[in-house]
């Protein structure tokens, strides 16, 4: 049933008794054009894609427990496409054009809200590499505006201005960065590429890869055996686990990054805001909670929880930006497992498995690419080639030196 | 009636009757006692509506008494200290007390966003995904904008927190969670033994379900054991009791969370955090009733049974005049029986069940009318309860008038905090609820672990006290169980939820009611984890407390998987709402990081400094003096002064490692990209590091003290990061190597001479104590001396390009020695100049830095190619080898001028072609550092531009879009004041 | 999460850097072919449960230390120093 205000008027007289399911919960049937390795946002999204873009109509998306139970659903909502390296402006630049389009492309209100992001900076020398990396996105095509301390005071009059340790000096403000309701994402995507044919099978665990003289033919699951022409793996946070199974040793290591959001207040903070003397960010969600995060916990872990110091730091840096959310208590403060990579950049790529193919490595920064993901993922799942958006986020690139290291911190992935 | 009109005479086991307080709600000043929290305190006032809900803006009265409490929530405070969304059942009365109700305008009593309620079939759950989509632009413009003002809870102040807060660790062989029967027996255990014991209770009075039973333990009233049991352990020295404490988290290796608040009045921090680390801990958090769920549940008079038991026996207010029970448990009738005994009027006990024991029967009141199989068709009533419908098993249908109904629908155990670290519950048909299962790590007592009666909370709770007192080494005899009543506990019988047209709800706070699950379940969204999403159960400040069990039971219903199935979704930190600056601590404002001044700060804070952020430190920018127009005209004079005459700089903040031993030559030769073994001694070396991956680390000097003796240097902002990748090397890469290393930054005072005169400063200073000479004391030479009994070296170096010295001198005669340095320069016609001069005179020369070095810049980048030696491996060149790091045509540094001196540009500018259209492909490279140059009279720039080094000559445009300036310039080498270096060695 | 350092006693984690995965040998930066050191700088095994990982006292005693620990559960076996590892 196509959503609508109307739909919704007329299920409202009714009772809402005719909804029907946003996807099928299908069963896995035993063979596929392409199998997709996680149902996430990446993993629909790439379904759909598939789908859609490329008439490809034998797809099923397995996940090991219930769809968007990844980092989709545990994510800080952050959308944005304020990079400096070349190869990401285009990328996140192509995600978010497709972010503006996404409630009309799938039929479903995933609540893109670009209220601005603001990178707040604190020194001379920050500032210029602020205006770097401005200036790098104008020149891409992207908005970007510097602002001084006025006009970050006159957007967020509550920050801490006047005794601060890090005074604020200005900051980088990007309009068209926002937040999407994360959920929203997963069953927008999973019920659009049903509606196309995709089986999307809950409850299913990918235990093992079948290769074959070298070519992938099937994935072993707790529902039975699998067979694909194709396999996709897009299971970021424990990409290195399923890709052993197929005998891959990757430039990733599985960290934990925690979020918090806290009890729902009135609107108090417009747009995203990044504190650049610590590790802090935030937004307030429609709901009215304040959601923000901060650093890595910097320790390998597949627990999916964080400890104490961190939540600390978190805390002390939003203190430190914006006193005024002092008494603001948190509800919620949870871990998710990423996959942080050596340049802090992402992969999606062929492997030296034929048949298989890999979309992960996507550190803390995975929800605003879900959909240029998904799309040039389905593109190399669909034509065997490399997407020219994604071209560079090869798995070879620490062997030819074309490392994308957007702050510099070189090859150590708990550093990015 | 003193305390209120709704006060009992007598009773209440923790309000003290001889200490009235005076609170407002709502601008109405209102009485209660010393003991009451602020929801005990409205209810002695006879005050039902409390609150508005999330979604419907629904009237709402209090449901609970603790921290259950979904309706409850107050704004507390005025302006700053103003705290919004508090639970009024866990906010402790005192005078003075400011509060008022959120979510509603213009009033509680009439809040126009009622309306909402009218359009609640239209609202129902996940009503959002499928609208508002149409016009595109109509989102952000006029949807979301409308939602984002109609949701939120309470208002946030908007202004700085002004409260003090602070930080504890400790750590302690037991940690009791929760001071009930079970935990404070599990303490008087643990401690008795004399294990070391922290007893954390949330609650301002240890006792939990004691104060507010009627429980008789050792022969007296439960309440006053309680009191005898807290006595005991407030006097053990090895016990440390923590009243207002919330424990919120389990974190690995035994450490827990916890936020301590202030007693009201109490000076010092408002709230503290506990970083508690023990052996093992206790969970004894008790359990929390179930709401029942039928149509019109929510009106303001209908709360949780054991809540009414609370109000009136511990706090001696009775919540209604005609109060009526709705149950399924057995325990349910002890409600009836405590409003009778304390003088309130039961009209009618309503019991779920078809049947029930002539025993029980023989409890109610004898004015109560009974209903067995009953049911409630739909609560009644507008901003209070005002009577319920009821049917009972025969079907007999009736209108009771009631202005208060007690529920008791089973408990649900508050084991969240055994399930942080990853651990599972297990399904209690006994109870029909989760329940955690004890570790050594964590042993649980009580109703948390679903031992719902009384003699098995105080017999639980002593024996897991015992056995962690035991495991930390503490081994005691058993301990007496003491002798208490009983509670009759009956097993959790399933309810068939109410198919009802009204909403029932389920999570309260929410508006979540049972008929949005089942909208959820039709549309796919069937397991607990997606119901969550879609309907926001469970997602409100209560922490789905009240609801979880009811969802899944409704759930189960609906999907016809049994229950048991069903786990709720997964608990996580915190277990109770923290504040964000409880996290945080001290550490905000100037306190967000200490700050580290070094021994010239005095000095320069004395003689105009103004101070920079450089990492830790602070660093003086310039000097100005008086009659300075802006700091440029400042800046200018400072270079000014070190080209023509000298200046002094503390440059005390570079990171120096001392590293001595036989190997260390060989060492350094393995970090350096240049060959340090053949540094002769009382000779400098600059050199520069690469990571393992090729890139540039870091630049400084390595100063050959002795043979086996080097003090090398980095900037200040790497210090850190290259004293633990030289430690990697030294302990990983090469533990054969004898090579000792100690960080000695702070150890060191150092400063910078700098000038045509510094040989003069430093010959009127030191005299004939060390021979300066250019042919004694060359470019580049060190040399350790006496300094009238200072241990001081002298170094030849030069950042500025002038004629240059560094003198370090041991910290703690720093500032001494800077004020000698001072003296002399002054004299001379010197001055001090600060980061901002030291920033103009590298530029002009060249020298990269912090801009440059930035992590992503190679050694041939940085035109330092030829400083990778090829007749030695060092760490980083393989991989400096790969193509991409290796190619020609990357940015490389170059100087820049504008073509038109007058102009200006800025750091941060690309450059593009002079009429090239801007795109990704035409970018050329970027501005990286830029200063105006005094010494030249218009600005300069270092940049990295794409085959830089084969362009000099050529006009391109620093083009900055961000600060609207579009600037021709011109490429030069990055050398702009001496480029021969004739200067450095005269 | 608390670390036995064998120089200091029991600490809490956030007084230590980490590094990451420690190879099972000794690791080696100089004299080693191309692709064998792009692999050992940049390649990790990453499995979900018991490693070594490198990690740096640096507001104790600046040791390097492996510590064994369980990526799954955080618990963590021991710790030693990593200068005598290999």
């Amino acid at each position: 049933m196509r959503y609508s205000a109307l739909s919704l008027a007329w299920n409202a007289a009714t009772g809402h008794r005719f909804w029907k399911p946003a996807w099928r919960d299908a069963e896995p049937k035993p063979a596929y054009d392409v199998v997709i390795v996680g149902g996430g946002g990446h993993g629909l999204a790439t379904a759909f894609y598939l789908a859609k873009n490329h008439g490809v109509r034998r797809i099923a998306v397995v996940e090991k427990g219930w769809i968007g139970n990844g980092s989709v659903g545990r994510n800080t909502t952050i959308i944005r496409s304020n990079y400096l390296h070349p190869a990401n402006t285009r990328f996140y630049e192509f995600s978010m054009k497709l972010w503006e389009g996404l409630e009309q492309a799938l039929n479903y209100n995933v609540m893109v809200s670009q209220r601005s992001i603001l990178n707040v900076f604190h020194s001379d020398a920050q500032r210029d590499a602020y205006a770097r990396r401005g200036n790098a996105m104008r020149i891409a095509g992207v908005d970007a505006e510097l602002l001084d301390t006025d006009g970050v005071r006159k957007r967020y009059p509550f920050f801490d201005f006047d005794n601060a340790r890090f005074p604020i000096r200005g900051g980088l403000l990007q309009p068209r960065g926002g937040t999407v309701r994360h959920d929203a994402v997963a069953w927008g995507y999973a019920r659009a590429a049903s509606d196309l044919g995709v089986d999307i099978i809950q409850n299913a665990e990918v235990v093992g890869i079948d290769i074959q003289g070298g070519r992938a033919v099937a994935v072993e699951t707790t529902r039975g055996r699998i067979t694909a022409d194709r396999i996709g793996i897009s299971v970021a946070g424990h990409t290195s686990h399923v890709a052993a199974m197929a005998g891959l040793v990757l430039p990733i290591e599985s960290h934990v990054i925690q979020a918090f959001v806290t009890e729902a207040v009135k609107p108090l903070i417009s747009g995203v805001v990044t504190f650049g003397a610590g590790h802090f960010y935030i937004s307030q969600s429609d709901k009215g909670g304040l959601v923000f995060g901060g650093d890595i916990d910097g320790y390998g872990s597949y627990a999916g929880r964080g400890n104490l110091p961190v939540a600390e730091d978190v805390a002390e840096g939003g203190m430190a930006l914006m006193p005024a959310i002092g008494r603001l208590r948190i509800l919620r403060n949870w871990g998710g497992v990423v996959d942080m990579t050596p340049d802090g950049s992402p992969f999606i790529d062929l492997t030296p498995v034929q048949n298989l193919y890999l979309n992960g490595g996507w550190n803390y920064g995975g929800f605003k690419a879900t959909p240029a993901a998904g799309w040039t993922f389905a593109h190399l799942l669909a034509t065997g080639q490399s997407h020219e958006l994604a071209a560079a986020y090869r798995l070879d690139r620490h062997a030819t030196g074309r490392v994308i290291d957007e702050n510099g911190q070189g090859a150590q992935p708990n550093l990015h | 009636m003193a305390g209120g009109p709704q006060r009992l005479a007598s009773g209440g086991a923790t309000i003290d009757r001889g200490a009235p307080v005076r609170f407002t709600f709502d601008g109405r000043r209102l009485d209660g006692f010393a003991g009451d929290t602020l929801a005990s305190a409205l209810v002695a006032n006879g005050i039902a509506l409390v609150g508005r809900s999330f979604k419907y803006h629904r009237p709402r009265g209090l449901l609970g008494a603790g921290a259950e409490e979904p309706n409850g929530l107050v704004r507390l405070g005025a302006g700053s200290a103003v705290e919004p969304n508090t639970k009024a059942t866990l906010v402790e009365l005192h005078d003075g007390l400011v509060s008022s109700s959120q979510n509603r305008w213009p009033s509680l009593a009439f809040d126009v966003q009622a309306v909402n309620a009218l359009l609640s079939p239209f609202f129902a759950a996940g009503f959002y995904y499928k609208t508002f989509m149409w016009p595109k632009s109509f989102w952000e413009k006029f949807y979301e904008p409308a939602i984002r003002r109609s949701a939120g809870l309470g208002r946030a102040s908007g202004l700085p927190d002004p409260g003090r807060y602070d930080k504890v660790n400790a750590f302690c062989d037991v940690l009791v969670i929760g001071g009930g029967p079970a935990g404070l027996m599990a303490a008087l255990a643990a401690g008795r033994a004399g294990a070391r014991v922290i007893l954390a209770e949330q609650d301002f009075v240890l006792g939990g379900r004691l104060l507010s039973e009627r429980h008789e333990i050792d022969g007296m009233p439960s309440s006053a054991w309680s009191a005898q049991a807290a006595a005991e352990l407030d006097g053990m020295p090895n016990v440390t009791v923590l009243r207002r404490a919330a424990v919120f988290g389990s974190y690995d290796s035994g450490t827990f969370g916890v936020v301590v608040s202030a007693a009201p009045g109490e000076t010092g921090p408002r709230q503290t955090l506990w970083r508690i680390v023990t052996r093992s801990a206790v969970l004894a958090t008790g359990a929390i009733e179930r709401p029942l769920v039928f149509g019109g549940n929510d009106k303001p008079g209908i709360m949780l049974a054991s809540a009414v038991r609370s109000y009136v026996n511990r706090f001696a207010a009775l919540p209604g005049q005609q109060i009526t029970l709705f149950t399924a448990t057995d325990e349910g009738w002890n409600t009836a029986v405590d409003i009778a005994a304390a003088g309130g009027r039961v009209v009618a006990i309503l019991d779920t069940r078809r049947e029930v024991s002539p025993q029980l029967r023989a409890l109610a009141p004898a004015a109560a009318r009974i209903f067995l199989g009953a049911d409630i068709k739909a609560g009644r009533g507008r901003l209070r309860l005002t009577a319920i419908d009821v049917v009972d098993r025969d079907g007999r249908a009736e209108r009771i008038a009631t202005d208060c109904l007690a529920m008791a629908g089973g408990w649900t155990p508050m084991g969240g905090m055994a399930i942080h670290l990853g651990g599972r519950l297990a399904w209690s048909e006994r109870i029909g609820a989760p329940v955690p299962k004890s570790t050594p790590a964590m042993r649980i007592a009580g109703a948390a672990g679903g031992q719902l009666s009384l003699a098995e909370s105080l017999a639980s709770g002593a024996e897991a006290g015992l056995a962690a007192a035991e495991a930390a080494g503490h081994a005691a005899a058993a301990m007496a169980i003491p002798r208490s009543s009983d509670d009759v506990v009956t097993p959790f019988q399933r309810r068939p939820y109410a198919k009802t047209r009204r909403p029932a709800f389920v999570d309260f706070q929410n508006d979540v009611t049972a008929k949005d699950i089942a909208l959820a379940v039709r549309e796919g969204f069937a397991i607990p984890e997606h119901l969550k999403r879609y309907t926001t159960l469970g997602m409100g400040t209560d922490q789905g407390r009240t609801a979880s069990l009811n969802a899944i039971e409704i759930l189960a219903d609906v999907t016809g998987h049994p229950s048991t199935e069903l786990m709720p979704t997964s608990a996580r930190p915190p277990e109770t709402p923290i504040a964000i600056a409880a996290l945080a601590g001290a550490s905000r404002g100037e306190h967000f990081r200490p700050k580290r001044l070094p021994a010239s700060h005095d000095w320069s804070a004395a003689h105009g400094g103004s101070f920079t952020e450089a990492g830790p430190w602070m660093r003086p920018r310039w000097y100005t003096r008086t009659g300075e127009a802006d700091w440029l005209t400042t800046v200018n004079r400072e270079v000014t002064t070190v080209r023509t005459s000298v200046g002094v700089c503390d440059v005390s903040t570079l990171g120096k490692l001392d590293l001595s031993g036989p190997d260390v030559a060989v060492f350094l030769d393995r970090v350096y990209t240049n060959l340090m073994s053949t540094v002769p001694v009382g000779k400098v070396r600059y050199g520069l590091m690469l990571r393992e991956d090729g890139f540039v680390l870091d630049d400084g000097t390595a100063a050959r003290l002795g043979e086996t003796h080097f003090v090398i240097s980095t900037t200040t902002a790497n210090a850190l990061r290259v004293t633990q990748h030289v430690e990697y090397c030294r302990q990983v890469l090469w533990p054969e190597l004898d090579v000792s290393l100690v960080p000695v930054t702070d150890q060191w005072a150092q400063y910078a001479i700098a000038g045509p005169r510094s040989r003069d400063l430093l010959q009127a200073l030191l005299g004939d104590r060390i021979d300066i000479g250019n042919a004694a004391f060359p470019y580049l030479a060190v040399k350790a001396f006496d300094w009238d009994g200072v241990e001081a070296r002298l170094f030849r170096v030069s950042f500025s390009g002038e004629l240059a010295y560094e003198i370090a001198v041991p910290a703690s005669v720093g500032a001494a020695a800077f004020e000698r340095l001072m003296d002399a320069c002054v004299r001379l016609g010197g001055c001090a100049y600060g980061t901002e001069a030291l920033g103009v005179m590298r530029i002009e020369k060249g020298h990269v830095a912090g801009s440059e070095i930035n992590g992503q810049t190679t050694a041939a980048d940085l035109g330092l190619g030829k400083m990778l030696s090829a007749k030695k491996d060092f760490v980083g060149k393989m991989l400096a080898q790969r193509p991409a790091l290796a190619a020609a045509d990357r940015p490389a540094l170059v100087g820049l001028r504008p073509v038109d001196r007058a102009g200006r540009f800025s750091g941060g500018a690309h450059f593009l072609a002079p009429g090239a259209t801007p795109s990704i492909e035409a970018d050329e490279g970027w501005l990286t550092s830029v200063a105006f140059s005094p010494s030249l009279g218009h600005f300069i720039g270092l940049g990295f531009l794409r085959n830089g080094a084969r362009r000099l000559g050529e006009q391109i445009r620093a083009y900055d879009p961000v600060r609207g300036r579009d600037t021709l310039v011109e490429v030069v080498p990055a050398a702009f004041v001496d480029p021969e270096g004739a200067r450095l060695h005269v | 999460m608390r670390i036995l350092c064998p120089y200091c006693g029991e600490r809490d984690a956030h007084e230590f850097s980490i590094r990451g995965e420690a190879p099972m040998t000794r690791p080696v930066v100089i004299g080693v072919p191309m692709a064998e050191a792009v692999a050992a700088l940049h390649d990790r095994r990453n499995p979900p449960g018991r490693t070594r990982e490198f990690w740096y006292h640096g507001a104790g005693c600046r040791s390097w230390l492996l510590v064994d620990r369980d990526l799954r559960t955080h618990e963590v076996f021991g710790a030693t120093l990593a200068s005598g590892a290999f």
